[in-house]
């Protein structure tokens, strides 16, 4: 079997746009608005998630049919809660500021939906390889709302990305403001809630 | 007294978990089509934290906190597993209870009544309270006796149910709006949840 045949592409590329996660199947909204006010957290956090999804995805795939029907949730929630365990504590070792400003949310990883949307329904069905694959493809797919949203909200609320100052002093100068409502946790609802508008308004044309 | 009044109207208002902290956004978006199912929704969340918070205040401080079970040993890496045991066991007590007492409200709620044991609203008030309890006992926000933990799940989970019945209600009122099509759906309710997050900012210098 090929590593890359047609169905394998689909099961990485679907999630990033026809298929997304957050856009249209509506799964992990909460920590995607939580920890985007500024853009490292949000890349730290999209990456945790991708490398969790992925993984959690492989090991439900190679015991998916040991698991007895009537408790896979909690088989399901116990193989997820090891791995954001481990995640966390290499997050507190490696990247302790960051750990920090994610507080709680990298342990809301096990309550995020798109693990437990994705295990039920595709690692349950699916041999390990294309789990694997369907779990980075959704967790990119994630990780790309939290950039755009994490960007966004950087750039015009603190004037600066990953916390270097892109805007120039000089427009501070001629009267230029930062917008303080962007660093509140309501806008983050609305600018995901004009992504879906885009995203919807160009996927949908022809219908 | 003061202080559990005061944590209490800070869970509902300003620690608000929808609007504040974003926790339980899912089921919160796919099952405030009507009020009715509303209400069902976030009385069940209501209890599950009622019931789970004070347990796992008692598991972190009796168990999993440093030199608890051995001298010298600081199992709170252990935490999240054991949250989430206790919550999906307390999930499933919940549903079979409302199985078999109201089985229209069980089939009303579907699929979203067992995935409350993935409602990151259950987790996080957990983790909240294990940030809280190493707060100074002076900070309104500190939760330093399992009454405490009792009232802060109780008020957090009012402050849901009351975040999704008014939800509820205005989308109730919104399927008679003229909203652009791709807006349609999911794309205004975001929009309408970020009016409403910024209608509760007011709150924010509340003292009590």
């Amino acid at each position: 079997m090929a590593l890359f045949n047609k169905q394998n592409k689909e099961a990485l590329t679907n999630p990033l746009n026809l298929d997304h996660p957050i856009l249209v199947q509506v799964l992990g909204i909460c920590s995607a608005l939580a920890v985007t006010s500024q853009l490292k957290p949000a890349i730290v956090m999209g990456l945790a998630v991708t490398v969790i999804t992925a993984f959690a995805n492989v090991i439900i795939s190679l015991i998916r049919n040991t698991i007895p029907n009537r408790i896979r949730i909690v088989v399901q929630l116990v193989v997820v809660a090891a791995l954001v365990t481990i995640v966390s504590q290499i997050l507190k070792a490696f990247a302790y500021d960051v750990s920090v400003q994610l507080s709680v949310y990298v342990g809301l990883i096990i309550t995020n939906c798109i693990l437990m949307g994705r295990l039920e329904a595709f690692a349950m069905q699916n041999k390990p390889w294309p789990s694997f694959l369907d779990g980075i493809g959704n967790g990119l797919g994630y990780a790309m709302i939290l950039v755009i949203v994490g960007a966004f909200r950087e750039l015009f609320g603190r004037g600066t990305l990953l916390g270097f100052q892109v805007v120039p002093d000089a427009c501070y100068d001629m009267g230029y403001m930062n917008n303080g409502m962007m660093t509140m946790p309501a806008m983050a609802l609305i600018l995901v809630g004009c992504v879906i508008w885009v995203h919807r308004a160009y996927f949908y044309k022809e219908k | 007294m003061e202080h559990a009044i005061s944590l209490f109207f800070r869970s509902i208002f300003v620690d608000n978990m929808i609007f504040a902290f974003f926790l339980g956004m899912c089921s919160y978006l796919a099952v405030s089509k009507t009020v009715k199912t509303s209400i069902g929704l976030g009385l069940a969340v209501t209890f599950v934290l009622f019931v789970t918070v004070p347990v796992d205040y008692l598991l972190q401080t009796k168990v999993l906190g440093p030199n608890c079970l051995v001298e010298g040993v600081d199992l709170s890496y252990l935490s999240f597993i054991l949250f989430i045991a206790v919550i999906a066991g307390m999930v499933q007590l919940v549903e079979m209870t409302v199985e078999k007492y109201s089985p229209s409200l069980y089939a009303a709620l579907g699929i979203f009544l067992p995935l409350i044991a993935v409602n990151c609203a259950i987790m996080g008030a957990s983790l909240f309270m294990q940030q809280r309890i190493l707060l100074e006992p002076t900070n309104t926000q500190a939760i330093t006796s399992v009454w405490d933990a009792m009232v802060y799940a109780v008020g957090s989970g009012i402050g849901w149910t009351l975040a999704i019945v008014s939800l509820g209600a205005i989308r109730e009122k919104m399927q008679y709006g003229d909203v652009p099509r791709p807006l349609q759906g999911l794309g205004i309710t975001f929009i309408t949840v970020g009016l409403m997050a910024m209608a509760m900012m007011c709150f924010s210098g509340l003292n009590i």
